[in-house]
């Protein structure tokens, strides 16, 4: 079982915690802070996986996000590997090309796909069409609001 | 362009992270936030009640604030306002609120599975889907408590929704993580096992999460589901790649769930139907053949989804550990891996070939990539992956290339990344103890060990290599010689010196006879380093002195005169001041005689698990670590050894103390602090004084160790706990200590024949004054009484200080019996009565007899105690670390004889024996079923007498 997903930026700034265990609000600064400081240090032709504490940490840069899982002893590190793959195709579907932007503008609908991508830290939907489906559907439920936020600096992810 | 059109934007938000952005320094942004955090607080307290947008925004922002790592106590309730708002995007920020800053308010947490409990209720999949993932991303008590009854019924009901039914599988699955207790099985769980079945493969993937958690506790509950999971498998890997639409991901079909199926099947063993094992057996030829064509696409996703499917089956098929060609071809399959230009898969290669070395089937096969794996170890340019080589390395070590992975690992450990060496040194420490045909090797290994890595290498390793050199005198002119040339560097680390010190200590002598290695050589060579060292270091260098002073009487004045200085007589330590005053004054007043007395060769040390292996494990969490075939041990003397050494230790304890009392009355007065070492009080003598500086002997440092000594099968000293947890070690063996305290020490020694059975009690007085009216009586209440007879010999009222007392008892079966007789103990220490009451732990199944027969023999008997009140089964949770000696071992201490070949799994245990009682005999046939996977193990018991099965049931399930 994955027991946290942490986004975070090449500066070390975090984008979206994720955590499927119940831990104190101090534990959790003290591993992102930990982990960050671990995956950044890595040269980038290393391999996506490393032993930490007692869990797995597999981790794969996009553009200037990274993203980085920990799951426990006998869990599949490549079929991690493809779960971080897929939430990102998931963003890139939904936001349009994502970028770290929209992520930091939108921190809640990152949130939303990945509840119904990932649930209690194991797969629950890995169809691409049936999770946009149905943020889609809630999207409809929304009035519509639309607003100008003028032309922000963006990389693309994918 | 970022999505501008997608939801309802929240302006205020934007413009907020927007300013949040723009802030320059820390500073500004603190104070931005504090300005918002106050706008905030005085909206929620304002007059004017807020409209739900309003209050969207603001918990919206509050979230925010909280995720760039400030606190938020304010702001719980508006959230939870939100969550009955019946616009949906307003519900779905109060529920990413409450599952983000979960609050254990005990008001709030009502309110809020209030607000689930609707939606819950709404029949609105969208609302339903919302309060599920908000229960899973808590998973609190509370809401277990709440919804537990309330998940499995939606879960299987009819008409639920396949996303509803997904969310709440993976929401009962984090509940059943949380609180196991809280989750009742039920009639829901022979439903549940059935949505492998579903036609949503959505559905499946979530539900295979679920069943292979819930099988994992209860195997037995869910055994069906492994003939679905084979079937759903089957048809995945057969399937070509476009008829599973959406759940193809690039050119693989169903990935994810083809990774769980595989999980779930880890649960159980092999299927035991054929056909459905041979289809099983399909599927991973499959999944292996599949590996071997080209790639359907060049994307690296390809290639993951592929062999994550792959390493998955591997997993399974090492699991099963039946197939050896299966076997094979994955330790082929990984082979290539190792040369892969992917370092993830290489990585991922040497991780699970480090399983696959542990199967005797393929240990052969995975030593053939020896030579990669020592070159992965040189050139892979990742610390983890060559921490996986290190790894791999080791657990395919074994007799034949003990030699070349302990070579190569010390080249390595030169260069080693800081992270690694200590790890790399215990592993070192252990291969080249373990596979020592020739000690000198050993010692070799071990010096070069300190030399590279000196300050990686911890005490139990260099402990090791005394307690082996000092075991085996073959090594040990050996170990003084080489020891005393590796001192002779310039520059050598301390540890170096605490081994070269206590080897010539006891052994300089064998090399005296070399001019180049005279005693005054020796002790220039050891003494020259005296001065460099820490406090420890130097107290053991100054025992090594005044053994010099027994080995070689011509080196007494030179040595004397060092005792004598100022810098030791006067040490501002006062460890090294009491040292030198006493050795001094030891080598000063002592007759030769008694000087040789007491600074005897240590005698050798108890048989023990290396100290290292058990810190290794500790480093690396016993699952992790590959089980080396354990049949030899190196080192250990014979329990006739074992016997001398205690014959060794009790003489020397009575000259030392009463030459520590003549010492100390003819004494100047001793600072009480000083004396400690050698006051009878602790009744140790200047050899466990050396023993001490080590704390090699890791028996209590008490006047218990001349107790436990008299137990040669004692390899660790009893933990001084209450009786009632000593107990149960005594299911499966006879000797030892059944009670200490701080007074009294109680050993055990018993033998059993037929019905009849003697138990040798031991009473020990810890303490330095006598025990008197001593007496003890055996109780059993009025029912056991009638099964059991226990007569006790009368014993001696007196017990003097520091003495021993024995006690023996005859015991007879009656008839089969479940409860356990109690040992009164009752005397005086100082003025006080003490009483002690101990359970004697006599149980059913010492009266065993073990019964050797045949397979067929075996199923005869096996099938004519079919009767359901005959057979007992449980299947319990694994306590200890589940090794197959150690089982076994624990098995025959059990009584009964275990019958080879005639479980077809050979991981499995079979074994028989008779109850003998006075009033009849009771045939008993028995099953060990370890699932290693699982860390569960299932033993059945069938006998003639229900009451017997019971208990022996009990008795021996207690034991893994």
């Amino acid at each position: 079982m994955m027991q946290f997903m942490l986004l975070f930026s090449r500066q070390g700034k975090l984008r979206l915690q994720k955590w499927y265990v119940p831990l104190s609000d101090k534990e959790k600064k003290k591993i992102t802070r930990e982990l960050v400081q671990t995956v950044l240090a890595r040269k980038p032709k290393m391999c996506s996986f490393l032993e930490w504490r007692d869990l797995k940490v597999v981790y794969k840069r996009y553009a200037s996000l990274y993203f980085c899982c920990a799951i426990e002893d006998q869990d599949n590190e490549l079929i991690t590997l493809e779960i971080i793959h897929r939430y990102v195709e998931l963003l890139d579907k939904y936001f349009g090309s994502v970028c770290e932007l929209d992520i930091i503008f939108n921190f809640e609908k990152a949130y939303f796909i990945l509840d119904e991508f990932l649930l209690g830290g194991e797969a629950q939907e890995t169809s691409k069409k049936n999770v946009l489906k149905a943020i889609e559907q809630a999207d409809l439920l929304q009035e519509s609001q639309s607003e100008d936020w003028g032309s922000l600096p963006n990389e693309e992810i994918l | 362009m970022p999505a501008v059109s997608k939801g309802d934007g929240m302006r205020g938000l934007a413009v907020f992270i927007s300013d949040i952005r723009n802030c320059k320094s820390k500073e500004a942004e603190v104070k931005r936030i504090n300005k918002e955090l106050a706008n905030i607080r005085s909206k929620f307290k304002g007059d004017k009640a807020l409209d739900g947008y309003s209050k969207k925004k603001y918990v919206c922002k509050l979230l925010f604030i909280f995720l760039l790592g400030h606190d938020i106590d304010f702001g719980h309730m508006e959230a939870v306002n939100l969550l009955s708002s019946n616009k949906y995007t307003e519900k779905q920020i109060g529920y990413l609120f409450i599952s983000v800053l979960v609050n254990s308010n005990s008001d709030l947490i009502r309110l809020i599975n209030n607000a689930i409990k609707n939606d819950l209720a709404s029949r609105n999949s969208t609302f339903m889907n919302l309060a599920l993932h908000c229960i899973a991303n808590v998973g609190s008590r509370e809401m277990a408590e709440a919804f537990a009854s309330e998940i499995p019924r939606i879960l299987v009901a009819g008409d639920t929704m396949d996303s509803v039914k997904q969310s709440a599988a993976l929401c009962l699955l984090r509940l059943n993580r949380t609180s196991p207790d809280l989750i009742p099985m039920g009639e829901w769980t022979a439903r549940v096992v059935h949505l492998l079945n579903d036609q949503h493969l959505g559905v499946v993937t979530a539900a295979t999460s679920l069943i292979a958690t819930l099988a994992q506790k209860s195997p037995d509950e869910f055994k069906t589901s492994v003939s679905l999971a084979v079937a759903r498998l089957s048809r995945i890997v057969t399937s070509a790649s476009i008829d599973l639409q959406d759940y193809t991901y690039y050119f693989v079909a169903a990935p994810w769930l083809s990774v769980k199926l595989l999980r779930l099947l880890q649960c159980y063993p092999p299927p035991e139907d054929a056909a459905l094992r041979s289809r099983l057996t399909e599927c991973l030829e499959t999944i292996l053949n599949k590996a071997q064509e080209p790639p359907k696409s060049k994307k690296v996703q390809h290639s993951n989804a592929k062999n994550a499917v792959l390493f998955e089956a591997i997993a399974l098929i090492i699991h099963h550990d039946s197939e050896p060609n299966l076997l094979v071809r994955a330790c082929n399959q990984l082979g290539q891996f190792l040369q892969h230009r992917e370092t993830n898969l290489r990585y991922l290669a040497l991780e699970s070939m480090c399983t696959l070395a542990s199967s005797e089937f393929s240990h052969e096969a995975v030593k053939t990539h020896i030579e990669t794996v020592i070159s992965a170890l040189k050139t892979e340019r990742d610390v983890s992956v060559r921490q996986r080589a290190v790894d791999l390395l080791y657990a395919m070590c074994d007799r034949s290339n003990s030699k070349q992975i302990v070579a190569e690992m010390l080249s390595y450990l030169e260069t080693a990344d800081y992270s690694i060496r200590e790890e790399i040194v215990l592993k070192v420490a252990i291969l080249a103890e373990k596979y020592a045909v020739d000690y000198t090797w050993y010692v070799d290994t071990i010096l070069n060990l300190i030399r590279i890595a000196g300050d990686y290498v911890s005490e139990e390793v260099w402990y090791r290599v005394i307690q082996i050199v000092i075991n085996r005198d073959d090594v040990q002119g050996y170990a003084a010689k080489t020891v005393f040339e590796a001192l002779q560097a310039p520059a050598c680390h301390e540890n170096l010196v605490k081994v070269g010190g206590y080897i010539l200590g006891e052994f300089g002598n064998l090399i005296a006879g070399d001019p180049r290695s005279s005693p005054l050589v020796q002790f220039d060579l050891l003494h020259s380093k005296f001065h460099l060292c820490s406090v420890p270091t130097r107290a053991l260098l100054l025992s090594a002195y005044i053994k010099f002073i027994n080995l070689f009487p011509e080196v007494k004045g030179t040595i004397q005169d060092v005792l004598r200085s100022d810098s030791q007589l006067r040490n501002a330590d006062v460890e090294l001041q009491q040292r030198a005053v006493e050795y001094l004054r030891l080598s000063c007043i002592a007759s030769t005689d008694i000087l040789a007395t007491v600074l005897e060769e240590m005698p050798p040390f108890p048989e023990r698990e290396s100290s290292i292996l058990a810190k290794l494990k500790k480093k690396k969490g016993s699952s992790k670590l590959p089980d080396l075939d354990d049949s030899r041990r190196t080192v250990n003397g014979s329990s006739e050894h074992a016997e001398d050494t205690e014959a060794v230790n009790i003489n020397v304890n009575q000259t030392c103390r009463f030459l520590t009392e003549e010492l100390i009355s003819t004494d100047r007065p001793h600072p009480t602090s000083c004396s400690a070492t050698m006051l009878p009080t602790r009744t140790m003598g200047p050899i466990h004084t050396s023993t001490d500086i080590l704390n090699l002997n890791s028996t209590p440092s008490s006047g218990a160790s001349l107790l436990v000594d008299v137990f040669s099968d004692m390899a660790n000293p009893a933990p001084t706990e209450g009786s009632e947890d000593h107990f149960p070690r005594f299911v499966c063996k006879n000797n030892g200590v059944i009670y200490e305290n701080q007074l009294l020490q109680i050993g055990l020694k018993s033998e059993y024949r037929q019905n009849l059975g003697r138990m040798y009690v031991f009473y020990g007085n810890k303490t330095s004054t006598q025990f008197l009216s001593f007496s003890t009586s055996v109780t059993s209440d009025i029912v056991l009484s009638s099964h059991l007879s226990v007569q006790a010999k009368p014993v001696d009222p007196l017990i003097e200080a520091g003495a021993q007392v024995q006690q023996i008892l005859n015991i007879e079966c009656v008839s089969d019996f479940s409860d356990a007789p109690v040992l009164n103990i009752q005397f005086r220490y100082g003025g006080t009565l003490q009483n002690i009451a101990v359970k004697l732990p006599v149980m059913l199944n010492k009266f065993f007899q073990p019964t050797e027969m045949a397979s067929q023999d075996f199923f005869q008997r096996w099938k004519q105690l079919g009767a359901p009140q005959q057979e007992v089964q449980k299947i319990f949770k694994a306590q200890n670390q589940m090794d197959t000696d150690v089982a076994k071992a624990k098995l025959l201490g059990f009584g009964v004889a275990l019958l080879d070949g005639v479980d077809p799994n050979p991981a499995n245990f079979v074994g028989a024996g008779i109850i003998h009682t006075k009033t009849t005999q009771v045939g008993c046939l028995l099953r060990l079923e370890p699932n290693t996977q699982a860390q569960m193990y299932r033993l059945t018991l069938r006998t003639s007498k229900e009451s017997v099965s019971q208990r022996l049931c009990e008795l021996l399930s207690e034991q893994f």
